[in-house]
Formats: structure tokens, C-alpha cells, sequence
């Protein structure tokens, strides 16, 4: 199959690689600039382990070819915080216990930054329901929505632009 | 340093996987790596007449094909590592892949190697394989029936095993004042980590090593028994466990992927890769559950049970998995009198092989349906005799004064004090006030219910010479090994192998109080079986209760060895040595002190030992415990159902548990939501489902519900510390006792909700459907509604 070049910045940085133009979005991330925070779950597009930002808005990756997000901005999981510096998502599901085996959470914590976008002030209620699009089958959720809810709270306080890398 | 045991601590483990720096098997890239894929049986039962691989032979990038035959004699068959004795056990043979009869939806029929990932699924597209269906049997209790299809042509009416337990004679529940039956359908459910499974293999033709990264719970059986699979010494397999995306169970077993992948690389003297797609998985790694169970509780009229009578029959698949058999048997027959004395009880088991995927253990393993049964029977037996469920299980209760406290099958229960979370649980709960509104809320036509699930689990495996008497083929003691480096920093090597549970955090803060060293001075190594000398791995709840015990063991002989160098440094006795909080001194003798750093530095660098001292500070600890642990508590579940639709809606869910010491309030209380959400998604909305001839019908996320978190209430839970005498720490397992509650409580809180209607059982998942028309058929002659 005829390879296709893509381009794309990602956490910043500006990155290209030939790809099949059949490649999923997750598959580029991962294997083609090696970006392996971002994981796979379902493959039918319902557990959102492989939320990404695409141009502001959150996408599960596996939704998207490479190719339809030539010339995009994509922030992942990597493009959040450093271990020194964690983004206060981050730094939320540290506190609260928002993850235990961690797979599902980089794609959760993408989904829970969507959800902030729209709402800064969201109750447990619109949290679980805004949570929606991901599967986590570790944590029960609850220790998730106390992060969400501690990471508005954080993000507040901090002006945090949601979604920003840093 | 200390105080870090029983305080609540964020994990160590965070901050690298919340960065997108966890190192999970499909994270694995290596210099020339192939990428595998497995053609598997789209039939239930099929003969294979003929598999035509030449076109994909020709495809681009195709490294290499192998059939079942091609592998035959080269790869050894795939054993079950749980032989009940006694049970007339029946293992048929499990061969990496199929070599003239595919017996499961998912069978492995065809391994492909090629260059790219995208490239080798291309390939399975291209073999043609000609299948001559064979009548199946997808049902266990139909699958036992004479002229049943045989799933493997010797081993009659599919009859894998038959066990019992205990004694109970005719008169025991003919001629009690009372007796309540009833038969429950435990449905098969999938474990669902949301990493599927994964194997890479390496090879090293200079050597002759094998290393394999593979989604294991327990590293080291897997080592054991694939270096019989495929014929290579324990010394020259490697075995890594890199991070695991949750296992639940699902990852215990040894799969015949694995095998096949080492053997390729072997083969190939290349690196391969196989990630698991999430159909695949749906269908070819282990399920759980699936057992249909028939109860007779016998007792009083004034409500003390006497007697327990429970047949098993379990639909264990196509082949017997690594723990398969002693789920439904062990786990679960020696567990039916749950938390009461009856004095009497008996479990008859039927393991029965069926054309489906093999079932194993899935979080809980036996005792959630242990637990199932017995808390169903005894709000049932409650209300047959017009007594409050709640007086009930209070009259049953095994004492306080009685433990340890051996039940009717001969297990002992370490400790336990079964009033204590009971009533904590309904102080939380306000019960007396609840069912006074319950009361008002029926007479306004509303549905409400409350359930108790008060349990006890058997985890913590466990004793090695019982676990060689009921037939589990290994040891279950654990391994741990302290290394005090010369700067007082600590490595810790453990034969448990976590995959989310936050080992690293809580065998820290033992260390860390133990030691007198701050917690970021420890650091674990788990999951290597070339670093790790020996353990058992992680599941049954046994890493605290086993691999902590012996963590602590190692630690004391840190100390006493740490003691002597300190003691002739400081020219006194041993006698005299006091180990504070990291620091050596002379009792008395203000300013006579040497820090734990120091001696670890003296110890290292050897140029002043007490004589008869060896050089270095490094212990190891091999811990086998003299009995399980059973970590106990009620739960209690308030329901409400929706009349009109059949929704069910959970208000409140309070769970008090006593799992012994806890360690780190937090870490518990995520597995505790965890295991509870586990439990509720199978009495509420998971199963798996088989059409009659055999084909899977929930085999991705689209048609299998997964909880989300919209489906719960905020769970309320605490916990009373009830110490177990087993280990040092006084610690029981925690992972498990979630989900072996939770079923019971949700099942009892909507047949409670739906008492005017005069329902005693509901099957489970609780659909909405099933709900409305219960309420459809059974509210028609019942004028309260």
C-alpha cells in the first residue's frame, strides 16, 4: 500500500511520518512517533483509552485515520505535565486515587479535561455522566470523580487555560 | 519514619503512569520485532477438513505460517494446575492450537508471523479453512445428559470432575421444622481488563534464552509450566510481567498464545509481538463463573439453621484453564455455610466441559458465589419464617468467642467478630428508621428494598501442604528479598506480581516502619523472573497477607543482623542493642547511636565486622503461612425499582469491611470500590451470552454491558480492624471482598423491592425487561400495587 505522509504538531513539537493511509490515529500516535501514554482498549471505539486532543477538542484516536488530522495540533497524555510539574489533572488523580492499574487513565484524564472545557463547576452527578465515553474497570469510578471534581477545583485556583500543555 | 503503616498515602506508582511513562506490553518495540496474529474458530464445534494457506503465503511481509499439525510434537499440550483429588478429574488434552477439531468459538487454529502489525491481520483474511460442523453442547446441565454431544469423544456425558464435600443425610433436611430451596444461575461474566492480553518473545541463539513480556498475574507459573510446554529449562526462561492493565483473574491462567509466541520467536530467532484485540479476548481468554447452583437450607422455625445442602454444576469450557477446577470446588464447596455455624453441610460438584471458552477464576473465584448462595438462603429462610434478615444472621453468626472457628467443612476462619461491622454497617445505614419508610413508600406504590450481604472470604493462599492437598499443583508461600544498598537506600525483590493494586505503596510503608527509612528510599522489584528468584504471584488476595508477611520476615533479619554490626561497633552487646525508628543505640546511654545509613555502609563495605558476620546487608525470606485468611463485613444495599420501566436504581450502597490491619486506608478503599463495582456489574447488567449452537453474542464492549460511571451511587465505606494471627502484619486480603459481597446485597436488595409481588429469586443481570415483567405478571392479583 502507498504510503502517505502526515504531519502533525504534537505537545508542541512538529512531527512527521509515512503512513499506510488506512492507519488509525492511536496507531500513529503510539507506533509511528512512538507516543505510548496513549493506549488501546476496545477496538470498537466504547472504552476512550485512546482520548487525545485533537485542535481543542478531545477525540478517542481510534475514531480518526492518520491521515484526516494532517496539519492538526494533538496534545496526549505526554503533552499534559512532567512528573516535576504535573498538569492538575495529573496531580488531581495522584491525590484522590483516580487510577489503580493505569491503562484506561491517561484517556480518562483526556476525557475529564473535555468535560472541564465545558463546565468548570460540574457536580458528581454531571461528572459521571460526563465521563460517559470511557470504561475504567479498576477504581469503581468513585476515587475518578473525586479527581475531577479536585482537579476543577485546582484548575480554578491556578487560572489553569484547560488543556494547555505545559 | 514510622506511623506509615494505617496511614493514608498517595501511591509511588502515579506519577510515572499518569505521565504517560508506563511500560505496558504493546509499549515494547525490539530491533527486527514480527508481529503475530491467530486465525481462531468462528464455530463452536467443528471438524477441520483441510486449511489452505497458500495464498497468504504469498502475501506481502508473511514471515511464517503454522497450522496445529504443523506444531505437533514440537509444543506440549496446555495443562490445567489444579487437580482435584478425589473428583475422578478428567483432563483432556489442550494442544496450543487445534489440531483436527476446533471445540470453542475462539480456538486457535492458525498462528501468522508477518513484518507489520496491519500486515499479518491482512493475512488471516487470505487462509481458507474447511470446518465440518459437529452437533454441540453449550449448556452444562443439558451438556450432562445422556446422548449430549461429547465435547471430547472419550470423557462421558462431559463430565471433567465430581467432588464432594461433607455430609448431610436425607433425614437432616427431610424432617427439619423448615426448609427453603431454591436454584440460582450464577451467569458466566468476562474479566474485561482493559488491556487485553499481550505476549512478546525474544530469543537468543547464543545462549539459548528465551525472554517473554506477557499480561501475567504470577510470572514464575508461567515460567513453570511453559518451560514443559516448550521443552526449555526454568534457567534459560525468562519471564517479565511489564506493567498489566488490570487482571482480575483473567490473567492468571497459562494460555497456549503464550506458548505459541515463545515458540515463534524460538523458531524464528526474531522478536514477536501478539496484542490481543478485544473480540479475540472476549472469546479466547478465560471467563468466569458460570455455575448453576441448587441449595437446601434446613433449620428451625425459631430460626437456627441446621443444616446446608448445595449442588454445583459448573460449566468449566472447553478445556480445564490453570485454575479452573478449583473454583467451583474448593473455593467455593468448602465456603457454603459463609459466616453462620450450621452444623451440618455438604457440596456436590459437577465440573462439566462444554463448547464454550474455558472458565477460570474471575475476581472473588468460588466464594462470590459461595457468598451468593448462602446470603440469598438466608433472607429466603427469613422471611419463610417471618423473622427480620438482619435477627437472622445475628442468630447464625459464628461467636466472637468461638474463633478460631472451624465451619461445617472443616476450614478454619482465623479470626472474626461478625456483630462488629454489622452494626456499624447499620448504624451508617439508620436500618430501624428505613424500613419504617420502606413500609410508607410501598403503601404509596413505591418499590423499595433493602439487601445485606453479611460474608466471609477465604483468600490469603495460603499454606503450601493444603494447597498440595487439594491437588493445586505448586507451592503458595512467598518470597521476598531486602537489599540494603551501601547508602542505606533499600531494593526489595517480591514473588507477587501487582497489576494496579499499589504493591509498591503499601510494601513500602511495612518496609518504611520497619526499617526506619523514609518511603522514597524503597524501591521494588516484582515480575521478573530472572530478578525475582521465586513467588507465587498475585491473585486469591494474598499479596499482603503472603508476600507482605514475608516482606516483614526479611525485614527483622535486615535488623538482627544490622543489630550485631552496630553492637560491636558501638563495643556492647547484642543484648543491649535497641532499633528505633532507623537508629541503633544503647539503652540508657544517651549520644552510644549509629544510624541506619551508617551501619548499612559498615555492612557493605565490610572493613569492621563483628567476627562470624558475613559482608553485606541482604535478606531473604521465604514465608509460608500456616493457615488462609478470612476477611469479613456486611454490606448493605438500598434499591429502588422503577415500576413503570423496570430501571433499578441503587440509593445507597454502605460497605464495612474488616480485612484485618489496613495498611493504607486509601489504596483499600479503591479496591474495595473496585471489587463492589465488579460484583454490582454482574448482579445488574454483565453476562455473557451463548446462542444454542454455541456462537458468542457479546464479544466486544458494543453488546457486553460495561459498568460506566453513571451506573453508581457514591459508595460509603469503612472499616473495623479485626487482626489476623497468620501473618505479622495482622492483614488480610482486601481485593476480593467487593465483589464477594456485593452480588448478594444488590440481589437481596430488589427481590426485597419486589416482595409484594410475591418474587423470591430473580435471575441475574437485573434487566430492566426481566424487572418489568415481573412486575407485569406478578402485580396483576396483588392489590397493594
Amino acid at each position: 500500500m502507498e504510503e502517505v505522509n502526515v504531519t502533525v504538531t504534537i505537545n508542541g513539537k512538529k512531527r512527521s511520518a509515512k503512513v499506510e493511509p488506512r492507519m488509525l490515529l492511536t496507531h500513529f500516535i503510539r507506533d509511528s512517533l512512538s507516543l505510548t501514554g496513549t493506549h488501546i482498549g476496545c477496538d470498537t471505539s466504547q472504552c476512550g483509552s485512546c482520548s487525545v486532543m485533537v485542535d481543542g477538542h478531545v477525540v478517542k484516536s481510534c475514531t480518526l485515520l492518520a491521515v484526516q488530522v494532517d496539519g492538526s495540533e494533538i496534545i496526549t497524555v505526554e503533552g499534559l505535565g512532567t512528573v516535576q510539574n504535573l498538569h492538575p489533572m495529573q496531580k488531581a488523580f495522584w491525590e484522590e486515587h483516580g487510577l489503580q492499574c493505569g491503562y484506561c487513565t491517561p484517556g480518562v484524564m483526556m476525557a475529564a479535561i473535555g468535560l472541564l472545557q465545558e463546565n468548570l463547576e460540574p457536580s458528581d452527578e454531571e461528572i459521571r455522566e460526563g465521563l460517559e465515553g470511557v470504561i475504567c474497570r479498576c477504581t469503581g469510578y468513585q476515587f475518578i470523580v473525586s479527581a475531577v471534581k479536585h482537579a476543577a477545583a485546582l484548575m480554578a485556583e491556578e487560572k489553569q487555560v484547560v488543556g494547555e500543555g505545559r | 519514619m514510622a506511623g506509615k503503616v494505617g496511614a493514608r498515602i498517595k501511591r509511588k506508582e502515579d506519577p510515572r503512569l499518569l505521565t504517560g511513562n508506563g511500560y505496558f506490553s504493546d509499549d515494547i518495540q525490539l530491533p527486527g520485532m514480527l508481529h503475530a496474529a491467530i486465525l481462531r474458530s468462528p464455530h463452536a464445534h467443528a471438524l477441520i477438513k483441510s486449511i489452505n494457506i497458500e495464498k497468504a503465503l504469498e502475501a506481502p511481509g508473511v514471515v511464517a505460517i503454522y497450522t496445529g499439525k504443523d506444531l505437533e510434537g514440537k509444543i506440549g499440550r496446555i495443562p490445567s494446575s489444579w487437580l482435584i483429588p478425589g473428583s475422578n478429574l478428567k483432563e483432556a488434552p489442550q494442544y496450543p492450537l487445534a489440531i483436527d477439531r476446533v471445540r470453542y468459538v475462539g480456538d486457535g487454529v492458525v498462528l501468522v508471523i508477518a513484518e507489520d502489525r496491519y500486515g499479518v491481520r491482512d493475512v488471516l483474511d487470505l487462509i481458507e479453512v474447511d470446518y465440518e460442523f459437529l452437533p454441540v453442547s453449550v449448556r452444562q446441565k443439558e451438556a450432562m445428559q445422556e446422548n449430549a454431544p461429547l465435547v471430547h469423544d472419550d470423557i462421558e456425558n462431559n463430565i471433567a470432575f465430581h467432588w464432594k464435600a461433607g455430609e448431610v443425610p436425607d433425614e437432616e433436611i427431610e424432617e427439619a421444622e423448615v426448609v427453603v430451596r431454591e436454584s440460582f444461575n450464577v451467569q458466566r461474566v468476562a474479566p474485561s481488563p482493559i488491556e487485553t492480553r499481550a505476549a512478546i518473545g525474544q530469543y537468543n541463539p547464543g545462549n539459548g534464552e528465551l525472554t517473554l513480556w506477557c499480561t501475567s498475574q504470577n510470572p514464575h507459573i508461567h515460567r513453570m509450566v511453559l518451560s514443559e510446554v516448550l521443552d526449555i529449562s526454568e534457567a534459560k526462561l525468562r519471564v517479565i510481567a511489564p506493567d498489566i492493565g488490570g487482571g482480575f483473574g483473567g490473567k492468571i491462567g497459562v494460555y497456549p498464545d503464550e506458548a505459541l509466541i515463545g515458540y515463534a520467536a524460538r523458531d524464528l530467532k526474531q522478536p514477536v509481538k501478539w496484542i490481543e484485540e478485544r473480540n479475540e479476548h472476549f472469546s479466547a481468554a478465560n471467563h468466569g463463573r458460570d455455575e448453576i447452583i441448587d441449595v437446601e437450607l434446613a433449620g428451625t422455625r425459631d430460626g437456627k439453621l441446621t443444616a446446608i445442602r448445595v449442588k454445583n454444576t459448573a460449566n468449566m469450557g472447553a478445556y480445564l484453564s490453570t485454575f479452573g477446577p478449583g473454583v467451583p470446588t474448593i473455593d467455593f464447596g468448602l465456603m457454603i455455610t459463609g459466616a453462620y455455624d450450621i452444623p451440618k453441610a455438604a457440596c456436590e460438584t459437577f465440573g462439566v466441559y462444554t463448547n464454550t471458552t474455558s472458565t477460570d477464576a474471575y475476581r472473588g473465584a468460588g466464594k462470590p458465589e459461595s457468598t451468593y448462595q448462602i446470603e440469598r438462603m438466608i433472607d429466603l429462610f427469613a422471611r419463610e419464617i417471618g423473622m427480620d434478615p438482619v435477627e437472622l444472621r445475628r442468630k447464625n453468626f459464628a461467636k466472637k468467642e468461638d474463633f478460631p472457628f472451624t465451619n461445617a467443612q472443616g476450614l478454619v476462619y482465623d479470626s472474626g467478630d461478625y456483630e462488629k461491622p454489622l452494626n456499624k454497617a447499620l448504624e451508617i445505614l439508620d436500618y430501624k428508621k428505613l424500613r419504617e419508610e420502606q413500609e410508607a413508600l410501598r403503601n404509596e406504590g413505591k418499590l423499595v428494598g433493602i439487601g445485606f450481604s453479611t460474608y466471609v472470604e477465604l483468600c490469603g493462599f495460603g499454606p503450601s501442604a493444603v494447597a498440595g492437598a487439594i491437588g493445586f499443583q505448586g507451592g503458595v508461600w512467598e518470597n521476598a528479598t531486602i537489599r540494603v544498598h551501601p547508602s542505606g537506600k533499600v531494593t526489595v525483590f517480591s514473588g507477587t506480581s501487582p497489576h494496579g493494586q499499589g504493591h509498591n505503596t503499601t510494601f513500602s510503608q511495612v518496609v518504611s516502619d520497619k526499617l526506619g527509612i523514609p518511603l522514597e528510599d524503597i524501591e521494588f522489584v516484582f515480575s521478573d523472573t530472572k530478578a525475582v528468584s521465586m513467588g507465587w504471584g498475585t491473585y486469591g488476595s494474598r499479596s499482603v497477607a503472603v508476600g507482605g508477611g514475608a516482606i516483614s520476615i526479611a525485614a527483622d533479619r535486615i535488623i538482627e543482623k544490622a543489630k550485631k554490626i552496630a553492637a560491636h561497633e558501638l563495643e556492647t552487646s547484642v543484648e543491649d542493642i535497641e532499633f528505633e525508628d532507623g537508629v541503633f543505640k544503647i539503652s540508657g546511654v544517651p549520644g552510644m547511636e549509629r544510624k541506619f545509613v551508617d551501619i548499612a555502609k559498615s555492612a557493605n563495605y565490610a572493613w569492621n565486622l563483628p567476627e562470624g558476620v558475613e559482608p553485606a546487608l541482604e535478606a531473604q525470606a521465604f514465608f509460608d503461612p500456616e493457615n488462609f485468611v478470612y476477611p469479613f463485613g456486611t454490606h448493605i444495599v438500598v434499591a429502588e425499582v422503577d415500576k413503570d420501566t423496570g430501571q433499578i436504581e441503587l440509593k445507597r450502597y454502605i460497605a464495612v469491611d474488616d480485612v484485618g490491619r489496613v495498611i493504607n486506608p486509601l489504596t483499600s478503599e479503591g479496591q474495595v470500590h473496585g471489587g463492589i463495582a465488579q460484583g454490582v456489574g454482574q448482579a445488574m447488567w454483565e453476562g455473557i451470552v451463548y446462542s444454542d449452537q454455541g456462537q458468542l453474542l457479546s464479544g466486544s464492549f458494543m453488546d457486553y454491558t460495561m459498568p460506566k460511571a453513571r451506573f453508581f451511587p457514591t459508595i460509603e465505606t469503612a472499616f473495623t480492624e479485626t487482626l489476623s494471627p497468620v501473618n505479622q502484619l495482622g492483614a488480610k486480603g482486601i481485593g476480593e471482598t467487593g465483589t464477594t459481597a456485593s452480588i448478594a446485597a444488590v440481589m437481596n436488595a430488589v427481590v426485597d423491592a419486589l416482595q409484594p409481588y410475591g418474587v423470591t429469586d430473580v435471575e441475574m443481570p437485573l434487566t430492566p425487561e426481566k424487572i418489568w415483567n415481573i412486575i407485569q405478571t406478578g402485580g396483576e392479583n396483588d392489590d397493594t400495587i
